[in-house]
């Protein structure tokens, strides 16, 4: 079968998911079926069918398994938000739409990606000046003692999740051009092979300067995808294991400086190591979040307790007024692993990890069958960011690592988010069409 | 590079394994620990959201309903006020669940097996509770009450054919309504003096007194060691144990059968009695009873005490050499016994010797109104053959005919009976009063246990009276 009716096929039982899910849904909240979830579902199907005749279109040889693997996160994502909140999940279809657009135009846009090499000092800098944007006063905004967000035309854009695909684009190009250097003209010291300085200085003036940024920013959960990004690229790039093993350790010791002298990142910390301490659970920025976050799991068990039978709020008295309080704080965007696990279980928690990485097993078999440099590395870092996101941000809520707020690609709540994501699977699939097209 | 970028996946799988075993720690292997964490109020506030079912008396009067409150949220009202306050305890959010309200939670919040729960929820069911009918008789219930008039202590009447609790009173009584008020519960729970919110009926132990002769009887009878007509000599001062015991008023009688002997309660017959019987047939009979171990009431088990011998606060076996089994049968020595358990002794001889398994739950009913359970009679165990219990039961008769229960007399009914009292302080100014029956005699629909604390006088004279007005109301 052709790769793109491989695709169509798969996009099916995305759409299926989606229209059940709503169902779902619907008989939870009004006790009645009503054909609405049908509509959503051919909806889905829909928009689903126009970026595929795209893909037909422009790229006829690219992966066929990772757009469906997607769709079938972005459609999990819109249920779930959905049960969470109903005006989110409406401006989550908004974003989804113009993910879809957008992602159709890098496609055509950039149908000869490798264009991309040519303007890497600009995309380098375009990335380190949209990480900083948060920072400039009027625009930038602080959310739990982070600046991630900017103000623009009403609503939140978070520049991060952009500037991790530029910094990536410029990682794959530099590297391509300078991996060989690195290797043969770096010198041995202690049995471990440094990389010459004159050729690892500009990578480590913008990656320094990225790093940076995220902390001027406070941006813990972006920095840790960066770095982490970085080194994958690096040790695929030169095959040598000291370099990402000198990162590691390079990186240990800044955590650790400013692990211990930022009252904010020691917080988060502190809460990562004893979430129920009662001081730390009742101070604001506490661990509240990171306890209410493992109690909601731990209600899931095997099999959860079924689609929207979470509890994330619940009425209170705030000085004598009713109001709702908050149970898992940020529940559409950090949190939704948690709710996920809570509705679903450890069954339906497992099965969205398995989606997540069956999408990573094909990007970095893209990566693996391209045949230049460029490509090969460009799809390694993206998919390596990728799966890092879904790490850092589900190894939060589940208290393997300290929480920072990042998002749950393509099922989080978020504009910025879906849209990059959208723009990071573009690439992929123009890095897999030209690999699958080109005769060896 | 294919070769890294293998490794690298690799890596990524590990870190994923990394995930898959924290999100398994925390909804699986951790998850009791975790949910039982003093901080996560999950529990509480998934069960406030539920209707939980509503608790009613064998009449359809509501003793508990749930209030739906603002948010979704529902909390408790107990309409009968105190009345049932021991019976059916109490649920709220903050103080946790007593009494019947804590043995049925699973049913009235609605609890079922997995998979049933499944299939409710595709069907978009939302979590109710199921109500509860209870066996209790708000009627009788109320007449208890009026008649313990003020003094402390506990009445239990039981169907002995069926084991249904019809009445369980116990002075003091709370009202769990006012149990939310700030500080109200802490006030009630460190009350040493008159621990309200303990049910007398279920938990406390007192000496049973000569009401446990019936249970010697039975042992006598049963075991055909003894026939009513069996002479005992019944003079003052007959050395149990080897120190002299005494009969009340220090009365002596000479030879005397067992039926006279029970009717006038004669200590130094049945004393003997259960000498000649000895520890193994005065313990069989005894766990036929019930006594040794927890009631099988559907009720909180730490809220019941077994009943038997005590030894420094511990139960020990009627075989224990520490056992003066002589003045065991006559319900001194070390006995402690609740009222429930000596409601269960005059069941079981009203029900010809079979003991059925109490229970104050009758049915259990769906949102629909659909019966999903109803507690059928259980014989808990056979006492004692048929013609023991009716021999038994016309020597209770006589009791109340002719001997120290003659207050209990009913106009044109046949009760059967036994006093009890047991001193508490030495000069038998202040007993603990006991009065156990069953009645009509000749065809028993209740079965009464009757205890009063602290009260100057005789079972005759204080508990029978209690025990017959009780019995008039559940016999009308």
């Amino acid at each position: 079968m052709k790769a793109r009716n491989r695709e169509l096929l798969a996009l099916i039982p995305a759409s299926l998911l989606l229209t059940a899910g709503f169902a779902a849904i619907f008989i939870q909240r009004q006790n009645l079926l009503s054909n609405v979830s049908l509509t959503y579902g051919l909806l889905f199907l829909a928009l689903c069918l126009g970026a595929h005749i795209v893909l037909r279109l422009t790229l006829p040889s690219a992966d066929p398994y990772l757009f469906p693997l997607v769709a079938l996160l972005a459609c999990f994502g819109l249920v779930m938000v959905y049960r969470i909140d109903d005006t989110l999940a409406r401006q989550q279809a908004q974003w989804f739409v113009i993910g879809l657009i957008l992602f159709a135009a890098t496609i055509v846009l950039l149908r000869d990606y490798l264009v991309l090499e040519r303007y890497r000092y600009v995309i380098a800098l375009v990335s380190l000046f949209l990480l900083l944007l948060p920072r400039v006063p009027g625009i930038g905004s602080q959310v739990n003692g982070a600046y991630l967000g900017i103000h623009f035309a009403g609503t939140t854009f978070q520049p991060a999740e952009f500037a991790k695909i530029g910094i990536v684009v410029f990682l794959a190009s530099y590297l391509r051009d300078t991996r060989q250097l690195l290797v043969t003209a770096g010198r041995r010291f202690l049995g471990v092979t440094l990389p010459p300085l004159k050729h690892f200085g500009p990578l480590l003036v913008v990656f320094g300067a990225a790093m940076l940024e995220l902390l001027v920013i406070r941006d813990l959960g972006s920095s840790l995808m960066f770095f982490g990004g970085f080194l994958a690229v690096l040790y695929v790039a030169t095959n040598r294991l000291s370099f990402p093993l000198i990162g590691l350790v390079l990186f240990a010791l800044g955590a650790w400086l400013i692990g211990t002298h930022t009252p904010h990142v020691h917080d988060r910390i502190l809460a990562w190591q004893h979430p129920f301490r009662e001081s730390l659970y009742n101070r604001p920025g506490g661990s509240f979040q990171v306890a209410q976050s493992v109690f909601a799991q731990a209600d899931g068990g095997l099999f959860g307790r079924g689609f929207g039978e979470a509890l994330i709020a619940y009425p209170c008295q705030i000085g004598g007024h009713n109001a709702t309080c908050p149970l898992l704080p940020a529940a559409q965007t950090d949190l939704i692993y948690s709710v996920i696990t809570n509705e679903l279980g450890l069954f339906g928690a497992c099965g969205l990890l398995l989606v997540y990485l069956l999408a990573i097993e094909r990007g970095f078999r893209i990566a693996m069958l391209a045949r230049d440099s460029f490509s090969k590395l460009l799809a390694t870092g993206l998919t390596a960011v990728f799966a890092l996101q879904v790490f850092v941000i589900v190894g939060g809520v589940t208290r393997a690592i300290p929480l920072t707020g990042v998002t749950l690609p393509f099922v989080s709540y978020g504009g910025s988010s879906i849209m990059a994501n959208f723009v990071l699977l573009a690439l992929l699939l123009l890095v897999s069409d030209k690999a699958r097209r080109d005769p060896l | 590079m294919n070769g890294p970028i293998r490794r690298l996946y690799a890596l990524v799988l590990v870190l994923f394994a990394v995930l898959v075993y924290f999100t398994s720690r925390n909804a699986v292997f951790d998850a009791t620990a975790l949910r039982d964490n003093a901080l996560n109020k999950r529990t509480l506030l998934e069960e406030q959201r539920i209707h939980r079912g509503s608790i009613r008396a064998d009449d359809g009067t509501v003793l508990a309903r749930s209030i739906k409150q603002r948010g979704g949220v529902y909390s408790r009202r107990y309409p009968t006020g105190g009345l049932f306050g021991h019976a059916i305890g109490y649920s709220f959010t903050t103080l946790g669940r007593a009494g019947l309200e804590r043995y049925r939670n699973d049913d009235l919040t609605g609890k079922r097996n997995e998979l049933s729960s499944v299939i409710d929820q595709l069907r978009g069911h939302r979590q109710t509770g199921d109500s509860v009918t209870t066996t209790l008789d708000p009627q009788a219930q109320r007449v208890a009450y009026q008649a313990l008039a003020g003094r402390k202590g506990a009445v239990v009447a039981l169907d002995p054919r069926t084991g249904a609790v019809k009445v369980m009173a116990s002075y003091p009584q709370f009202d769990p309504n006012a149990l939310r008020g700030p500080g109200t519960y802490s006030k009630l729970a460190n009350d040493n003096q008159n621990r309200p919110l303990v049910n007398r009926a279920t938990q406390f132990g007192y000496a049973p007194g000569s009401t446990f002769k019936v249970v010697t009887a039975t042992a006598a009878l049963d075991s055909g060691r003894f026939t009513p007509q069996s002479t005992v000599d019944g003079k003052n001062g007959v050395k149990i144990s080897g120190v002299p015991l005494q009969n009340d008023y220090n009365q002596s009688f000479g030879p005397i059968d067992l039926a006279t002997a029970l009717a006038k309660s004669v200590n130094t017959v049945y004393a003997q009695v259960a000498e000649r019987l000895g520890k193994q047939t005065m313990k069989k009979y005894m766990e036929r009873f019930g006594f040794d171990s927890k009631p099988q009431l559907d009720y909180p088990t730490d809220q019941m005490s077994s009943s038997g011998e005590y030894l420094k606060g511990k139960l020990i076996p009627p075989t224990s050499r520490f056992v003066d089994v002589g003045r065991m049968g006559i319900g001194q020595d070390k006995l402690a016994v609740t009222p429930l358990q000596m409601a269960q002794v005059a069941a079981a001889v009203a029900n010809g010797g079979k003991l059925m398994k109490p229970h104050m739950t009758d049915r259990i009913v769906d949102t629909d109104g659909r019966t999903v359970e109803r507690i059928k009679p259980e014989v808990q165990s056979t006492v004692m053959k048929p013609s023991t219990a009716s021999a038994l039961t016309a020597m209770m008769e006589g009791v109340v005919t002719s001997g120290t229960g003659t207050n209990a007399q009913i106009q044109g009914i046949r009760v059967a009976g036994k006093t009890g009292t047991a001193e508490t302080q030495i000069g038998k100014t202040i007993n603990n009063v006991w009065f156990i029956a069953f009645a009509p005699a000749d065809n028993p629909r209740v079965a009464i246990a009757v205890t009063l604390e602290k009260q100057p006088g005789f079972g005759g004279d204080v508990a029978a009276p209690v025990a017959k007005t009780v019995m008039e109301s559940l016999l009308k």
